[in-house]
């Protein structure tokens, strides 16, 4: 009988030797004349276990890891093939605590199914929600994303059923459905999962929202610093055309929609929307004033729906399951679930699909153990560059939109980068602001000089230079980005800036004020 | 193929697409590595561009290189989350190694070294980009290897 075993072909396993893995899986199987089938799944999320390899068990799949090339022969004489006990078996996949508290809506396949295998996609109940709009009609469709009550996953966490609805009452012959694929903050990588993981959903998430505002192309704007992506992406949508889900006859509805996947060039200023539609026109990434909004005259002058990865894959199971089911989830104004990702100094990293509620210490704490190196962590960045430095005290906030933004915090894309105790906050203040610099479009001249000066202000407090002047003028400073900055890259650059000044004073040699707060 | 026969496939495929320009230039960069200058006017007449605006589309993206680089390319991520588990100092010691700075190529021609914010790989930090070829969980051992790899190689 075949044995079927799983190894993640998501770059992040690969990174860490998961193809040597399989190969080696693939070569012991053989010399021991032994019928394993072995299939190359995404990643299920439990990254510090990569390379993990499962085994399918009557009782279900059984994980190991993380597994190295060398482990295998020794996998095979513990009969890992039937569940075998071994140093690396973490038992059931699905009852690792990990696992088995997270809420998997968007990645429900992710993990489990071969990620280029339409016909597993539709097994797992795959494009069921695209039959479903096409049943519905436009008004009805855009209204069942409205009343899901999702949000943005890029970042700004605007109404994802508004954008659609402003887009369907254009009148236009032309529209344009635009993934923003350009996933540039650090900490976060489940845009790149989904990608690698699961892309057919993505692909029935834009086919969806195609069908629903009246659109019939749509561009993925990918990355340029996600080759793998980039090549799940290419075969899922040959895929899906030659099996007439994309192309002039989606589904033998009549309606068209196809779908192009374009390569960004290495700007994290595209990942701006104005920005990435100035890319996709073949231009600089410059950033367009607004109004108009993209939903009016986007892409070409044309109304377009500009949406993130996350936001287009959790379109299909909204559709399948109904407005309510996906309501049901989260609480207040943040439905549904979120895709947290822990990253940077923690000991278990990886990606947590779960309900909005739960708080920064339960994340970093109960899911991820702690830090990597054993050391107490000091500061967890959430939400990306430009997002700031939570200091412990703060990390009994629930992770909701507005909580976060209540304490000058955001959730935005869901990143979480945790910091021991080792951390130079002052340094990692200045890097915002350099970072700001090198990836400003130029537009504005609040970013684009403000993050510049603001680099050599940092540098002369942190050279105890007139520190008082200094820490005002650099107050001033980011009050000007803030206000008079035309995208977030500027406006928001000042926040971990400000969070460094307010929760960790010390690192830039300045005594903690009681006042502050 | 002979370089001027490249771009005018290129052109023959991406000019008259909608946007095609950034098309256009990846397809001629992942040919030669870079985007040789003297291509650059072929191009923005096929694009009905100024050669100002071609020049100022390869400008802005750090991805495209006026240059040719090295036989490889090693790009060491800088974001936070490598940050937070110690990719300055690899960054130091990818210096030592190769001789050369961020942007520069080692002496020998074997790479040219370059700084990239996320690779998307941040809970398996530090990571570096060895030309397409993610490689996660770098120490300075990993790193020295990665070098030697690159320098034994053509």
């Amino acid at each position: 009988m075949t044995t079927r075993v799983f190894v993640s072909r998501d770059s992040c396993a690969v990174s860490v030797g998961a193809d040597l893995v399989a190969l080696a899986v693939a070569c012991e199987a053989l010399r021991r004349g032994q019928d394993v089938e072995i299939v190359r799944t995404g990643s299920r999320g439990l990254l510090w276990l990569e390379p993990l390899v499962e085994v399918q068990t009557r009782d279900g799949r059984v994980a190991y890891g993380p597994v190295q090339a060398q482990d295998v022969p020794d996998l095979f004489a513990s009969d890992f093939l039937h569940g075998g006990r071994h140093c690396l078996a973490q038992g059931l996949t699905e009852q690792i605590p990990y696992l088995a508290r997270q809420q998997r809506r968007t990645f429900a396949r992710v993990g489990i199914i071969d990620p280029l295998r339409l016909d597993e996609y539709l097994q797992h109940g795959g494009y069921a929600g695209l039959r479903q709009a096409l049943a519905m009609g436009s008004a009805v469709a855009v209204q069942t994303l409205v009343e899901s009550g999702l949000r943005g996953r890029g970042g700004a966490a605007f109404s994802a059923g508004t954008k659609w609805q402003t887009v369907l009452e254009q009148q236009s012959a032309t529209k344009y459905v635009v993934c923003n694929a350009d996933e540039g903050d650090s900490g976060t990588f489940s845009d790149r999962m989904i990608m690698e993981g699961d892309p057919f959903v993505l692909v029935e998430g834009m086919t969806i929202a195609g069908i629903s505002v009246g659109a019939s192309q749509g561009y993925i704007y990918l990355r340029s610093e996600y080759p793998y992506a980039e090549a799940t992406l290419a075969r899922a949508i040959e895929t899906a055309r030659c099996a007439g889900y994309l192309g002039a006859d989606v589904l033998g509805s009549g309606r068209r929609f196809d779908l192009e996947l374009r390569r960004g060039a290495g700007a994290y200023i595209c990942g701006e929307e104005t920005s990435l539609l100035e890319s996709l026109e073949g231009k600089r990434g410059m950033v367009r004033f607004r109004p108009p909004l993209p939903a009016v005259q986007g892409l070409f002058g044309k109304p377009t729906v500009v949406n993130n990865v996350v936001t287009l894959a959790s379109v299909p199971t909204i559709f399948a399951h109904g407005a309510q089911a996906y309501r049901d989830f989260g609480l207040e104004r943040s439905r549904g679930t979120l895709p947290f990702q822990l990253a940077g100094n923690i000991l278990r990293g990886g990606l947590v699909e779960v309900a909005f509620g739960l708080t920064l210490r339960e994340l970093l704490y109960e899911f991820g153990g702690g830090s990597a190196s054993g050391r107490p962590i000091r500061a967890a960045q959430v939400g990306g560059p430009l997002g700031a430095y939570v200091p412990e005290s703060q990390f009994d906030t629930v992770l909701d939109y507005e909580a976060f933004a209540a304490m000058g915090a955001m959730i935005g894309h869901g990143g979480i980068v945790a910091f021991d105790d080792t951390v130079d906050l002052a340094q990692m203040a200045r890097f915002a602001m350099e970072f700001c610099a090198i990836e400003s479009c130029g537009k504005c001249t609040p970013c684009r000089i403000g993050s510049t000066r603001a680099v050599e202000v940092i540098d002369r407090i942190r050279a105890q230079q007139d520190v008082a002047a200094n820490v005002a003028l650099l107050r001033d400073l980011c009050e000007t980005m803030t206000a008079g900055s035309l995208c977030a890259l500027g406006g928001m650059a000042p926040a971990p800036v400000l969070s460094v000044l307010k929760h960790f004073p010390q690192d830039f040699g300045l005594v903690p004020a009681s006042t502050t707060t | 193929m002979a370089p001027d026969a490249v771009v005018a496939a290129a052109i023959a495929l991406h000019a008259d697409r909608p946007g095609g320009l950034l098309p256009l230039l990846h397809e001629v960069q992942d040919r030669f590595g870079y985007v040789p200058p003297h291509c650059v006017p072929i191009i923005a007449q096929a694009m009905r561009l100024s050669v100002a605006e071609v020049h100022g589309v390869i400008g802005f993206y750090h991805h495209f290189r006026r240059s040719p680089p090295g036989r490889h390319v090693l790009r060491i991520c800088l974001a936070e989350a490598c940050q937070s588990m110690g990719s300055r100092q690899l960054l130091e010691h990818a210096r030592k190694l190769t001789g050369t700075d961020l942007h520069g190529t080692s002496a020998d021609g074997a790479l040219t070294l370059e700084p990239v914010y996320c690779l998307g790989n941040c809970a398996c930090s530090p990571a570096v980009m060895l030309d397409r070829e993610l490689v996660g969980r770098v120490d300075a051992q990993r790193l020295a290897s990665i070098v030697e790899r690159c320098r034994s190689r053509a």
